[in-house]
């Protein structure tokens, strides 16, 4: 029986890993056509010249660096707090955020955001996206943090506070750095899906705001352009490094 | 002691009310409004927007999209099962094979399904190659369909299925089988009769997280399936865009969130949230 369970794991590793693999060679094809031309660096060339993807790329980076600094701030700070004691509303707030279908909370903020409007004069933009990019990564950082927090030893705090150390002072000068790889680790995740997320980001993007999953979006929808293959591969080698950092960090 | 505890928490529960309860309160007031002359809402309160759910048109996207994420949570189940039970039984290699389930699933969900527009389109990788062999004449149309919506889901949602059967394989007591095997049952037997009975928890987590995410899902029908396979999602992002009904596209998001949390209690009741 293991040799047959064997041979379905490499079907279904290939169905996983495949796609992409094909996606990452044929980025390389000289041809624009699905026939293999010999090797060439041409869509790359095509990609780093386009201006729109360039902008895209900067905003995309932009937004995920507040998204990650704001998100694993907030998210370290509540998971801490509720290590302290718990708090049934927050707890449930997040735990309903992360399982609400984004396209929900996508709707819910642009409606939230035009309402606001109304009173407010501002318009859609890095601003709105950045938001809402921290509310939906919150849940995230919460969960890898608090995973380490339960294991963490509160004895050590209480030794801080007994040698006269304010709360703040035992947080930061000793529970803070022992959080740190978690910390990283949930950082790398606010980055990755806020760098990644379209559905949410289309809907409160303004104009000035366009980023690189929804310029990717409209070339896919517009027809097959190898472009989109090049800029695909460099996203999956990117971020897949720092999946594996991420994963990495947690083990310890 | 409270003081720290409030200040730490001040951040992420102000973020949350502002932008998650706040939000999910306006959507919900707006489910009972009436459409507004330029597409916002007005004052009427009405149940309007829930009796519209029953109208056939609306009606048979709602079914499909509970349809398609019940076949699509049946076949992750069939193809997660096997892949949990080799992963469990590697040995030494475990990490690196989960690992293999894992990095996939946080790799761009857009470029994930955008691959699999690229293998099945007419002039795709797939119908190329079947020319190319002689195999077919015309290209098979495999994109724009239900079959494509099907195989996108199965590919994004397949790890939620595997990491929750594997962590019940982990926590199986291995005696049993040992025990089994002693007293004669052959290893199918075993399997079938010992393994994946006392599996069930992880393949009911499993299954209602693929099902909640299918469910859910707006980017694979979006860009795998055609106009006759769009399921809630699509609906209600095309009411808040371009049917410009938010209203109804309020009740929609209501009744698909209901729907989650309904799915999702027995889990919690079972103390079995996972993620948080």
């Amino acid at each position: 029986m293991s040799r047959w369970l064997s041979l379905y794991a490499v079907g279904a590793y290939a169905f996983l890993h495949l796609p992409l693999a094909v996606l990452a060679v044929f980025s390389f094809n000289s041809s624009r056509f699905t026939t293999w031309e010999g090797f060439s660096l041409t869509w790359y060339r095509a990609a780093f010249a386009d201006t729109q993807l360039g902008e895209a790329t900067i905003n995309s980076f932009l937004i995920a660096l507040a998204a990650t600094v704001l998100a694993t701030a907030a998210g370290t700070l509540c998971a801490y707090g509720l290590w302290k004691r718990g708090s049934k509303w927050i707890t449930t707030s997040l735990y309903l955020s992360l399982v609400t279908p984004e396209i929900v909370i996508g709707i819910a903020l642009l409606a939230f955001y035009q309402w606001m409007f109304r009173y407010l004069r501002i318009q859609l933009g890095m601003h709105t996206v950045i938001l809402a990019h921290v509310m939906f990564s919150l849940a995230y950082v919460v969960t890898v943090v608090a995973a380490r927090l339960r294991t963490f030893d509160a004895s050590q705090e209480e030794a801080a506070l007994d040698l006269g150390a304010t709360e703040w002072q035992a947080f930061f000068h000793v529970t803070l750095p022992q959080l740190l790889p978690a910390v990283i680790s949930a950082a790398l995740l606010v980055f990755i899906v806020s760098f990644d997320d379209f559905v949410i980001t289309s809907l409160v993007a303004g104009v000035d705001s366009e980023t690189l999953p929804m310029v990717i979006y409209a070339m896919a929808r517009r027809g097959f352009n190898p472009t989109v293959n090049a800029i695909s591969t460099l996203i999956v080698v990117g971020l897949g490094v720092l999946i594996v950092a991420g994963e990495r960090l947690r083990e310890k | 002691m409270s003081r720290v505890r409030t200040w730490a928490l001040a951040p992420a529960g102000g973020l949350l009310i502002l932008l998650f309860l706040i939000p999910m309160a306006i959507v919900t007031s707006y489910s009972w409004m009436t459409r507004g002359p330029y597409g916002g809402v007005a004052a009427p309160l009405t149940w309007e927007n829930y009796a519209r759910l029953f109208d056939p048109l609306y009606f048979s996207i709602l079914i499909r999209s509970l349809v398609y994420a019940g076949i699509a949570t049946g076949i992750c189940v069939l193809m997660g099962f096997p892949l949990a039970l080799f992963i469990s039984r590697s040995g030494g290699r475990k990490n690196f094979y989960l690992g293999l389930v894992i990095v996939p699933f946080w790799t761009s969900f857009l470029v994930r399904t955008y691959a699999w527009m690229f293998l099945l389109r007419d002039t795709g990788l797939i119908n190329t190659a079947l020319q190319a062999l002689g195999v077919i004449g015309e290209p098979l149309p495999l994109l724009y369909n239900p079959f494509a919506v099907m195989v996108g889901l199965v590919y994004g949602y397949l790890p939620f299925m595997v990491l929750p059967i594997f962590s019940t394989l982990e926590r199986l007591d291995r005696s049993l089988l040992e025990a089994a095997a002693d007293l004669g049952a052959r290893p199918l037997d075993a399997l079938f009769r010992i393994t994946v009975p006392l599996c069930k928890p992880g393949i009911l987590a499993g299954s209602v997280l693929v099902y909640i995410s299918c469910l859910g899902a707006y980017l694979t029908p979006d860009l795998l399936g055609g106009g006759k396979t769009i399921m809630i999602g699509n609906l209600v992002q095309n009411q808040f865009t371009t049917a410009r009904d938010w209203p109804f596209g309020a009740a929609l998001s209501l009744i698909l969130m209901l729907a989650v949390m309904a799915l999702l209690l027995p889990l919690v009741r079972r103390g079995n949230e996972g993620l948080l």
